[in-house]
């Protein structure tokens, strides 16, 4: 049979239809107990999901297709999370389903406002924003001492083997319980990776764009400022978005060391061991969405800045 | 003439040796000397972030005392807000030698619970990383499915997750060693996939093509070509993965009751200020950290060996 592409997407479509169908019988919500015809019922439609799924990912042509499916592929986990859950009657502390957690998500929703507040817009950006700065501002000072790369760059290089999120109780010793000391962990692991990815971008720039400059008489500040920054964008984009998801850990972890009585990692950490584990997974999706946030919002802004790159021009 | 007969040799050892020193000159003169600058910054710090305490609960508040009395007790306190340089090496030395090894007052015990499960959960998760890449690779489903996911999920602090897995291993009567291990695990395991997709898709086309002509089969064009060619792609994604793995191992040992672990031993000093305690452990983490990669480094040089550099 020869599948067209509306055929794949009406069958896909339709086994979603037949997946709202099935979460309307008693069993689905825990209203009764599953019966075997619900379980022949779930079986097929998991059956036909999973034919939906490869019929949709062979599809050939534009990219929103790959998306689609995966978007697909989505929605089917968190289906079948939640009705497998409800039917096996799985304890709450093991795993809650989704529904519940977006509940307590709503009802948790100033709470969690808080601790995004807290972790995300004071400790995570403010730590981001310095350590990046910090380790570009390095980065350009040393750029006429060749003896200080030399001696900066293997040990910058070395600090990512380093676990150096554990400074998180010396940072609250100095700065204190609140997000200060957050910041600071933070601050000291996005400073290296800037570092490194900047000394790498001022060296990128090619021999004959120099020599050009060079002819044109053009003085060191000139040539950083129109050639050599430039060309060293994509690398710093490179850091700065491995840096989002640092500072992000950093943020998170170091709140499990201690911290006031808000923050994503405290949530995260206090709730754990009250079992409320609904909240719990509130927080974590507050924290993941923040991070993919942060991350497209930078890749915006590379194809904003740097335009002309191979890697950003290409479709 | 014995003398004719050395001469030759002796200028050889001396150009080795000026060639040595010129780079030691380049490449190692600058490290040391950035490293010193970093110790006598320590020494200052100390000198300066203690001073006020010092002042506060150290000096005689009704005799006079001079600057040397002041320095000497800023270098020597017991719990100082930054302890110096030679406190924190006296106290790493004297855990490592004053105790034995089954004792918790040793370092070295620490360093072992950490580095046992950072190191199952590195093992685990490369080869669940492995297993799930080559699935990728030979599946369009799972390509277009399951691979935007993981690639996404490196935007997301998945480190989170820790509290979680260990309440849910918890509760399943899971301890020790099993929940760190699965959280190193799930941490290695990502970066490994991801790297391992690329790797196995890096062949050209007429390295495959090729394959297709000997009428090789998938296996076969998996062991001959593919899996040689990924693993330049691979190696990097271990150093990361075991980096982030001790990460996992020691976030781990937080919320357990603190009893066994670097990340414990961090814990606990920072409940009683035990500052010295807190420094040495950081120092310890920091070695395991650059053992553990330097590890796989070595593996990865006698692996790719006789591999010519691109």
């Amino acid at each position: 049979m020869k599948r067209t592409v509306k055929f794949s997407l009406v069958f896909a479509l339709a086994c979603l239809l037949g997946g709202v169908a099935l979460m309307q019988m008693p069993a689905a919500t825990a209203a009764a107990p599953p019966t075997p015809w619900f379980w022949l019922a779930t079986t097929v439609l998991g059956l036909l999901a999973v034919q939906s799924i490869r019929w949709v990912a062979a599809l050939d042509g534009p990219r929103i297709y790959g998306l689609l499916t995966a978007a697909l592929f989505g929605l089917w986990v968190v289906y079948f999370w939640q009705l497998l859950v409800v039917a096996f009657e799985v304890p709450r502390v093991l795993l809650p389903p989704p529904a519940l957690i977006v509940q307590s998500m709503a009802t948790h929703g100033p709470t969690l406002w808080g601790d995004f507040v807290q972790t995300v817009l004071k400790a995570v950006l403010v730590g981001w924003a310095l350590g990046s700065g910090l380790g570009f501002a390095v980065a350009v000072a040393i750029d006429r001492l060749p003896f200080l790369q030399r001696g900066l760059l293997p040990i910058a290089s070395l600090t990512s083997t380093i676990p150096l999120v554990a400074v998180a109780p010396i940072a609250v010793m100095w700065f204190g319980f609140d997000w200060p000391s957050k910041a600071a962990v933070v601050v000291l692991m996005t400073f290296f990776p800037m570092l490194v990815s900047t000394l790498a971008g001022l060296k990128a720039s090619g021999k004959l764009e120099r020599e050009l400059m060079y002819s044109y008489a053009a003085s060191y500040t000139r040539t950083l400022l129109a050639l050599r920054l430039p060309a060293a964008l994509p690398f710093m984009f490179g850091a700065l978005k491995v840096n989002a998801t640092l500072a992000l850990i950093g943020g998170i972890v170091a709140e499990f060391f201690g911290s006031p009585t808000t923050g994503l990692g405290f949530r995260i950490s206090t709730e754990a061991s009250r079992m409320n584990m609904p909240l719990v997974w509130g927080a974590i999706v507050v924290a993941a969405v923040t991070g993919s946030v942060m991350y497209a919002v930078l890749v915006q802004l590379e194809r904003r800045a740097a335009f002309w790159h191979p890697s950003v021009r290409e479709d | 003439m014995p003398f004719a007969k050395r001469w030759p040799m002796v200028t050889m050892t001396n150009l080795a040796l000026s060639h040595r020193l010129t780079q030691f000159r380049s490449q190692g003169l600058p490290v040391v000397v950035i490293l010193l600058a970093l110790l006598v910054a320590w020494y200052l710090g100390a000198w300066w972030l203690n001073a006020p305490g010092a002042i506060e609960r150290v000096m005689p508040s009704d005799a006079p005392w001079t600057w040397q009395d002041l320095l000497i007790s800023t270098l020597s306190m017991e719990r100082p807000l930054l302890p110096a340089p030679h406190q924190v090496a006296l106290d790493f030395w004297s855990s490592l030698v004053d105790w034995p090894l089954s004792s918790p007052r040793n370092l070295l015990f620490h360093v072992a619970v950490t580095a046992e499960s950072t190191l199952w959960g590195f093992g685990l998760g490369t080869a669940l990383g492995l297993l799930l890449s080559v699935c990728i690779v030979h599946s369009r489903t799972l390509d277009r499915a399951l691979l935007p996911w993981i690639v996404a999920s490196q935007t997301v602090p998945v480190l989170a997750i820790a509290p979680i897995v260990l309440v849910i291993l918890g509760s399943l009567g899971f301890s020790g060693v099993a929940p760190k291990a699965v959280i190193a695990m799930y941490l290695c395991f990502f970066p490994v996939t991801v790297a391992m997709v690329q790797g196995l898709r890096s062949p050209q086309r007429m390295e495959t093509e090729m394959m297709h002509t000997y009428a090789a089969s998938n296996w076969q064009a998996l062991w001959l070509l593919r899996l040689p060619a990924a693993l330049p792609f691979l190696f990097p994604a271990l150093r990361v993965g075991i980096a982030a793995g001790l990460v996992g191992a020691m976030v781990a040992e937080l919320p357990t009751g603190a009893v066994a672990g670097l990340g414990a031993r961090l814990l606990t000093g920072s409940y009683y200020g035990n500052t010295i305690q807190i420094w040495s452990a950081l120092v310890m983490s920091a070695l395991l950290g650059l053992a553990l990669t330097s590890g796989v480094a070595l593996i990865e040089r006698l692996v790719l060996r006789n591999r010519s550099q691109p």
